[in-house]
């Protein structure tokens, strides 16, 4: 099916300081629909290291939600992860584990203090009836037990002050507080035990652009100071073209396009990723006309037969129309495009 | 949405059973002229008798078949049952919506008056008003149930009037000059009309066991027969402490029917309208359960 | 119309809660001010319910008083007291004060407790008639209301964390049908049963005739033993409405960012079950449970005649049969001032559940 190249040597494992912290390997998930099973995620395969940024980028529907609540197993019914691997290797060493096959107890003792997650609107993500400083001190009571009420209160308030909160907001219920902070506050709970991991799903799309900036170069700050890695998935390119280290582009279930942000941005060689990167305007270009792309994303259930972005693509060809791609490594950088198929560039 | 309506098991038992009871009320008088029995003819040689092949359901203290009442009564209940339900869900949505569209003071003083009626308790009341009318028709039984019992319905439509109003569309029309009669009528109240038919449905449950009820307080046309007045019959010659459980079990039984059939309709359409309750549906489960067994990955759930 | 049944849709009654309580979450009230303002409302209708008491034999064709008076002269032999004669003429009608006049004298009668005089028993006050038969009731209604609330809500929580199951699927409809049937049929199921096929429970009455009341063990034991199907009746019957309330309202719930990341944390799943779940969906059925107070009075004084329990239900309901009017109109005010007054405790425990009504920091 895909063929991937290791980009680094197969690190053994067990091996301690190996560079790569989570391995996804043909994750696949299908939603129980009335009508048959809809892939939502198809076959997407990456390796994230340790402490990098990986941006995922996509239109609505392109699969970026489900594959968060997938690799975070968070799935509620219809979903199911039907396929696929997502391997999580800890930082001293130890061995590897499959998160999608490991049992729950096993996968509530890794929840939080390995891997974390920043949802989109903080203002549902924390419970309306306890107060802000209890929703720290239950998570670090239960990934410590040795931990006293009291030393938790304080390590609470620590952690709000990490991100601007003062400590007396601690007790605050969350309606008290405005949005912005409740934001920040569910950045700084996804700190609390230290993960290496912090997925972040969409957390600036509910504010406004001078809390993202805020928001953005708190992540930025706090990542030096603790060295984890970011997933970080949003539908805002230009976003992740100063945010992230790599971007992974996902388009009708699929990654169509791995790179470094800086290649994306100068030499995009998907025409979907080109499309994204010229549909928004450069600060310090000159005024000149939008691109958009034209047409509309597909319907997950009806799938064209071959790549499914053909119908909008402007250089699609026969191939396109009958064979899907595959997503091909070039180096360090992967796209899924017939365009770039080797054979074909040569002919 | 129809067809995914009628495919929901609870709203089509919920259909099935409240049909067969509407029918039965249509046309009970034909069916039991056609069995050849009278709900009130009194059959001397079998004073309260059990079950058996001429008494189906058996005779009450009184030698009349049970099964004739029962046919009967489904006419007595029923018809209070939707007369009552209907002049509630009326009462509630001339209360409620105007309460929830204009706000302001009138919308408080109905808000107002709306609470009063939920607060207080109704049934002493309804003693204490049908007490000093000696003597009432179901008619009259039905207008009571229905004056009493609007409250709910009439805050429900009114918190979702005000969403309505609240609407952008609304704004922009009531900006260009739409008046407020056009406005309620083509464009707020048919947003409603989900919510007045699962009210209808809810009222229709809470009239024939609030005619039961009253029939069972003595609060009832003492020439009719309907579910309530069997039970009530049934209770006054002590039915149960002569072990007569066949004269009071059957009426009792249908009221529980209906009851259950038009509480699983507006279950089972709460359950289509709202996705939350959709994806917790048995159907969704098995979907997915199926999804889960073929899939190549054994995710522990 | 839900007054005298069971629980008509429950799904309906914590909709309609749920948007109230949404509805709240915008304007942040000190609850202080809320309180106050639920208090003034009761008053309002406490004072509705007065009033309403003082209007209606008003309102009635002929004299009522006029009427009360030659009953109560018949049953008793003799020409009426003068106190009595003022005490039942301001409380059903003086054809000669005028309205004002009649309304104030009213006040004050209410305000003393004179409800006037029992006419089917004759000489009791109605006060005291009432004041005998409210504890009964009372209790009955008091610890089956608890019990079937709080037995509701658990299993709601229950069956709402695993909707979709088998298990839910079986007992949902199950439990629908369960609270469609009327309180009073499944008294006399019970009552039958339990009482007169099994001979388990005796079939009339608070307590053993032939024992004093007092507060020893003996009479308590019995206190027990015969309500207890009285009250086994009203909760098999009740808390099915409260389940149904929960479980939707739990389905809902569960489905919120809060949940989801307290899964994410890695917390129990009992601790995400009922302190962000549960704790979260109970709220609408608090409010609920304000509103359907008015219809567990109903039911209660339903169960209370089916089985001859001494309580203010039955009292009431030979005072109809008596055509005691004097009784039914103090059963009256007294159950919905009663009632008010549970709503009022109800809203001030809603005060401290629920943070968001509370004063702003």
């Amino acid at each position: 099916m895909t063929m991937i190249q290791e980009r680094r040597p197969d690190a053994a494992a067990g091996d301690a300081g190996s560079d790569v912290l989570l391995e996804v390997r043909g994750l696949t998930v299908e939603y129980a629909g009335p009508s048959g099973a809809v892939r939502a995620c198809a076959d997407v395969s990456f390796d994230l290291h340790r402490g990098e940024i990986l941006g995922v980028v996509g239109e609505s529907g392109s699969g970026k939600s489900t594959l968060i609540t997938a690799l975070t197993r968070l799935q509620r019914p219809p979903a199911v992860t039907t396929a696929g691997r997502v391997v999580y290797r800890p930082r001293e060493g130890g061995p590897a584990v499959d998160l999608v096959t490991l049992s729950p107890r096993r996968l509530r003792g890794l929840r939080w203090t390995r891997l974390s997650i920043v949802l989109q609107s903080a203002m549902d993500a924390l419970n309306p009836v306890t107060r802000l400083g209890e929703q720290f001190v239950d998570v670090l009571r239960t990934h410590d037990r040795s931990l006293s009420r009291a030393a938790a209160w304080e390590e609470a308030r620590r952690l709000l002050g990490l991100v601007g909160i003062s400590a007396d907001r601690a007790r605050s219920f969350p309606h008290e507080l405005s949005g912005g902070m409740r934001q920040r506050a569910t950045i700084a709970l996804a700190l609390a035990c230290r993960p290496e991991l912090v997925v972040m799903d969409e957390p600036t799309t509910a504010v406004d652009v001078v809390m993202q900036r805020q928001i953005l170069a708190q992540v930025l700050r706090l990542r030096r100071e603790f060295g984890f890695a970011v997933v970080f998935v949003t539908h805002d390119l230009s976003l992740l073209l100063e945010l992230a280290d790599r971007i992974a582009v996902m388009y009708a279930g699929r990654i169509v396009e791995l790179a470094a942000s800086r290649e994306i941005y100068r030499a995009p060689l998907h025409p979907y990723t080109q499309g994204l990167r010229d549909s928004f305007p450069p600060l310090h270009a000159p005024v000149e006309r939008l691109e958009g792309i034209p047409g509309t994303p597909p319907d997950l259930r009806l799938l064209p037969a071959g790549c499914p972005f053909a119908p909008r693509c402007p250089h699609a060809f026969d191939r396109c129309r009958t064979e899907q791609p595959a997503l091909v490594d070039h180096g360090e950088r992967s796209v899924a495009c017939h365009l770039r198929d080797p054979e074909e560039v040569r002919s | 949405m129809r067809a995914s309506l009628l495919r929901n098991g609870k709203v089509l038992f919920g259909v099935v059973v409240l049909g067969f009871f509407v029918l039965l009320a249509l046309f009970g008088p034909m069916v039991l002229s056609a069995l050849g029995l009278d709900a009130r003819a009194n059959d001397i040689s079998a004073i309260a008798a059990p079950p058996s092949p001429e008494h189906p359901l058996g005779t009450t203290q009184f030698g009349q078949d049970v099964l004739a009442q029962v046919i009967e009564g489904a006419r007595g209940s029923m018809f209070v049952g939707f007369l009552g339900a209907a002049i509630g869900t009326a009462i509630a949505i001339v209360v409620g919506v105007p309460a929830g569209y204009f706000g302001g003071t009138t919308g408080n003083l109905l808000n107002f008056v709306t609470n009063i009626f939920l607060v207080m308790p109704v049934l002493p009341l309804i003693f204490v008003v049908a007490g000093y009318l000696q003597g009432t028709g179901l008619v009259m039984i039905a207008i009571i149930i229905g004056v009493f019992g609007w409250a709910g319905g009439a805050r429900t439509l009114r918190a979702q009037a005000m969403s309505v109003r609240n609407r952008d569309f609304v704004q922009a029309m009531r900006m260009l000059g739409e008046p407020h009669r056009r406005l309620i009528f083509v464009e707020v109240l048919p947003h409603l009309y989900g919510w007045i038919a699962s009210m209808f449905l809810g009222g229709l449950i809470g009239a024939v066991m609030a005619e039961a009820g009253l029939a069972f307080l003595g609060v009832s046309d003492s020439s009719a027969i309907s579910w309530g007045t069997m039970i009530q019959a049934a209770q006054q010659q002590s039915a149960v402490l002569r072990g007569l459980w066949w004269w009071f079990v059957p009426p009792g039984l249908c009221i529980a029917l209906v009851g259950t059939a038009a509480a699983l309709i507006n279950f089972g359409v709460d359950e289509l309208a709202n996705p939350k309750l959709r994806a917790a549906s048995r159907r969704v489960a098995k979907r997915t359960e199926s999804v889960r067994r073929e899939a190549a990955v054994a995710e522990r759930a | 119309m839900t007054a005298l049944g069971g629980a008509a849709s429950a799904s309906a009654t914590t909709t309609t809660a749920l948007a109230e309580v949404s509805a709240r979450r915008k304007p942040r009230r000190r609850s202080g001010v809320f309180l106050l303002k639920r208090l003034g409302f009761y008053a309002v209708a406490a004072w509705s319910a007065i009033t309403l008491n003082f209007v209606i034999p008003r309102l009635m064709p002929g004299d009522p008083s006029a009427a009360i008076i030659d009953q109560l002269e018949r049953v008793s032999g003799q020409a009426l007291a003068p106190e009595a004669l003022v005490s039942i003429r301001g409380l059903f009608g003086d054809p000669d004060q005028n309205l004002v006049e009649q309304y104030v004298a009213y006040l004050g009668q209410l305000a003393r407790f004179d409800l006037g005089v029992s006419i089917s028993n004759f000489p009791v006050p109605v006060a005291e008639l009432v004041g005998a038969g409210l504890p009964w009731t009372l209790l009955l209604v008091g610890t089956t209301t608890v019990i079937s609330f709080v037995l509701g809500t658990m299993l709601g929580v229950a069956v709402g964390w695993r909707a979709g199951s088998r298990f839910d699927s079986i007992m949902t409809p199950f439990i629908t049908f369960v609270s469609s049937v009327p309180y009073f049929w499944i008294a006399l199921l019970a009552l039958w049963f339990f009482g007169f096929v099994l001979g388990w429970f005796p079939l009339a009455g608070g307590y053993d005739p032939n024992l004093a009341i007092a507060f020893e063990p003996s009479f308590l034991l019995s206190v027990m033993q015969y309500g207890a199907l009285p009250a086994l009746t009203i909760v098999f019957s009740a808390f099915g409405g409260w389940m149904l309330g929960m479980r939707n309202m739990t389905v809902t719930t569960v489905r919120e960012d809060y949940v989801l990341l307290a899964q994410a944390k890695g917390l129990s799943p009992a601790r995400v079950r009922w302190r962000y779940a549960a704790r979260n969906a109970m709220l609408p059925q608090f409010t609920g449970f304000a509103m359907a107070l008015g219809g567990v009075v109903g039911g209660a004084l339903l169960t209370e005649i089916v089985f001859s329990y001494p309580g203010i239900g039955y009292l009431l309901f030979s005072a109809l049969q008596k055509r005691d009017y004097p009784v039914m109109q103090g059963v009256f005010l007294l159950v919905t001032l009663t009632v008010l007054l549970a709503n009022l405790i109800a809203d001030s425990l809603y005060v401290w559940l629920d943070p968001r009504v509370r004063e702003e920091s």
